[in-house]
């Protein structure tokens, strides 16, 4: 399987990385100081491909705290706020568009 | 219910003793991704869009009520208080956390529930039908057989690695309910013309990106030969099998590829120096299998005794839910209960930790301690006897689990879809929820009949939508949702795969080209007993094609 690092990133608009934490799998993003967040508002925003690959390399090389990193688009909205860019990434972000039936 | 050994508590307990050291090595950065993944998928861990999911194997669907309430305890204290039942009897759990995974690992052992062969490319989970040992249509219980099937094949090195997934199902009765045409083999107990019990032998069936209906490849299997005979398959499949192309690789593009007489003189020349050995079954092996089969000792009842006719008669409601959930039991005086896990609104085959400490207590207390799951997602209890009923029927009804719609057109199957699955394209569970809401008039529901709506939200078919007698299929279109709609699949003993109406619908429009469909259907239809399928085989696609498309 070719890793995705070796995929020629294709960039058409705005991006950042996401991954799963590896304790609880919760969504997370790369941030610009190299850290993880689960808040997408601190995640860094990319435009180009070798920006982009550059950030995936190293939400890559840290493969204790994050699993399958990878490359998602974003958006914004009216007020400037970071939106996910399709409904994958914003069921990612904001949970199951379904009431949960557990919930106590 | 199949009572564990200590060869079997033994492999349990130290498969979840190894899984905690191999966690430990992958939290402490011991060992990678790469190096973990397939550690923790051969234990039934998938990492989904938000969270860990674990998959735990029913083997045959059979559990104790003490196996569910450490279903529900697992639920309440590693997940969020819910689990979902799947189309191949097991259980997943969506929300577990990877670091708490080995103390549930742990908390399963003692219950004897595990996730081995719930991932990988190895035999997954045998499947059955979830009325084996009391269908009054049965020849024999099948879970023996698959019991038999299930302790060669669990970590068998020979089979641990084949080119992808591999899915049996066993059944014994007259109609199929455990869909065995569209397994990688189906297995069939049936007379022959002697009065001898053996299988028929199908292979190649399954659904996903390409479906196919699976074929016969030994009408007569004796019994004594089932285990050589499936290894031959294997092997077989193990050899030519496809590794190359993952959407290829499945034993049905063999059986396709190379045909079924020739795929069948591939198993003989690999059967024939096998089926004499040591696979070739001892008739004493098999009654120690059966042997640890625990049977209720029912009680000397009668039919339809004075408590069932009195409810029957005065209460409409609960006659109701009788005729449509309740069926004939193998013992005179008792029956089978399906719990419709399909409420209005509800996620199909989802159940509350408190819902499942519930249904464990009435197992206990009406069904000799016996639950099971069926592939198309709900739960039964299979041995309560006819004047315990109606107290039932009021316990179930208190716990949401009473709805009268089984077989009917709410009661969908539905994969979880993008609201959990990372490789899903579309949603399915709101789909099925908006369904149930248009259909949630049960008279009008009874007035159709048998009507199964299946849902998958991507090829990979975990919905099952081509053997949905209406399928529902998934797909993204320039970032939307969007539908492919079939007619006229179905799964049991006469499986057929459904046929595409038309171009895809948009997501919004779904529930409204089904109730057209319906509403096509009803017309359509000469008598109120012909049910959707056989209205479809005498006029085709075209008039509902017409129907739906007519004004979009």
């Amino acid at each position: 399987m070719t890793s995705p690092l070796q995929q020629k990133l294709r960039i058409t608009g705005p991006v950042v990385v996401t991954a799963n934490r590896l304790g609880d799998g919760a969504v997370i993003y790369r941030t610009d100081g190299g850290q993880w967040s689960t808040r997408l508002e601190q995640a860094a925003v990319v435009t180009t491909a070798a920006a982009a690959t550059t950030l995936l390399a190293g939400a890559t090389a840290d493969d204790i705290t994050a699993v399958g990193a990878y490359v998602a688009p974003v958006r914004q909205d009216a007020d400037g706020a970071l939106q996910p860019g399709n409904l994958r990434e914003a069921i990612r972000h904001a949970g199951p568009t379904i009431a949960l039936p557990g919930v106590i | 219910m199949y009572l564990y050994d200590d060869l079997d508590r033994t492999l349990v307990t130290e498969r979840a003793a190894e899984f905690r050291d191999q966690v430990a090595r992958r939290l402490s950065g011991e060992l990678t991704e790469d190096e973990f993944k397939p550690l923790r998928l051969m234990n039934g861990i998938y990492l989904q869009l938000h969270a860990y999911m674990l998959r735990i194997a029913i083997p045959y669907g059979s559990l104790s009520s003490d196996q569910m309430r450490t279903l529900a305890h697992v639920a309440r204290r590693y997940d969020r208080n819910y689990g979902h039942f799947t189309t191949r009897q097991n259980i997943q759990f969506n929300w577990i956390k990877l670091a708490e995974l080995p103390d549930a690992m742990d908390d399963l052992a003692r219950a004897g529930l595990h996730g081995m062969q719930t991932s990988g490319n190895c035999v997954r989970n045998i499947t059955t039908d979830q009325w084996a040992g009391v269908a009054p249509d049965e020849i024999e219980d099948p879970r023996v057989w698959a019991e038999i099937l299930r302790q060669h094949l669990t970590l068998h090195p020979e089979f641990s690695f084949l080119p992808r997934k591999f899915k049996i199902a066993v059944t014994a009765a007259a109609h199929d309910r455990a869909a065995i045409r569209v397994h990688d083999i189906g297995l069939r107990l049936h007379r022959n013309g002697a009065g001898e019990v053996g299988f028929e032998v199908v292979v190649g069936g399954g659904l996903g990106r390409t479906p196919f209906i699976g074929k016969t490849i030994k009408p007569f299997l004796p019994k004594r030969d089932v285990l050589s005979y499936v290894e031959a398959v294997l092997r077989t499949y193990n050899q030519f099998g496809r590794r190359d192309n993952i959407y290829k690789a499945r034993i049905k593009i063999l059986v396709h590829d190379l045909g079924a007489e020739a795929f069948a003189k591939e198993v003989d020349a690999e059967w024939q120096p096998i089926k004499d050995g040591p696979l070739a079954l001892d008739p004493a092996v098999v009654a120690a299998v059966a042997g640890h089969f625990r049977y209720p000792g029912y009680e000397t009842l009668s039919d339809n005794p004075p408590e069932l006719a009195k409810a029957r008669a005065s209460d409409r409601r609960f006659g109701t839910w009788f005729a449509n959930s309740v069926t004939n039991h193998k013992a005179p005086g008792y029956a089978i209960v399906t719990l419709s896990l399909k409420p209005e609104g509800g996620p199909p085959g989802d159940a509350t930790a408190e819902q499942m400490d519930a249904i464990a207590d009435l197992a206990d207390r009406y069904s000799f301690g016996e639950i099971r799951v069926g592939h198309e997602q709900n739960l039964v209890l299979p041995h309560v006897a006819q004047r315990d009923l109606p107290a039932v029927w009021r316990a179930l009804e208190a716990l949401g689990l009473a709805t009268p719609n089984i077989g009917l057109v709410s009661d969908i199957i539905a994969c979880p879809g993008l609201d959990y699955c990372s490789l899903a394209n579309t949603r399915s569970i709101p789909v099925a929820q908006e369904l149930t809401r248009r259909f949630r008039d049960l008279d009008l529901a009874q007035s159709l009949g048998r009507l199964h709506i299946n849902i998958s939200g991507c090829i990979n078919a975990c919905g099952h939508h081509h053997v949905g007698h209406i399928g529902l299929l998934g797909v993204e279109k320039n970032g939307e949702e969007v539908f492919q709609v079939t007619i006229g699949g179905q799964a049991d003993e006469n499986a057929v795969l459904g046929t595409l109406i038309g171009p895809a619908v948009p997501y919004a429009q779904v529930a409204d080209v089904v109730e057209d469909i319906v509403e096509a259907y009803l017309e359509l239809r000469t008598r109120p007993d012909e049910i959707f399928l056989e209205t479809v085989k005498r006029v085709g696609v075209e008039p509902f094609r017409e129907r739906v498309y007519a004004t979009r």
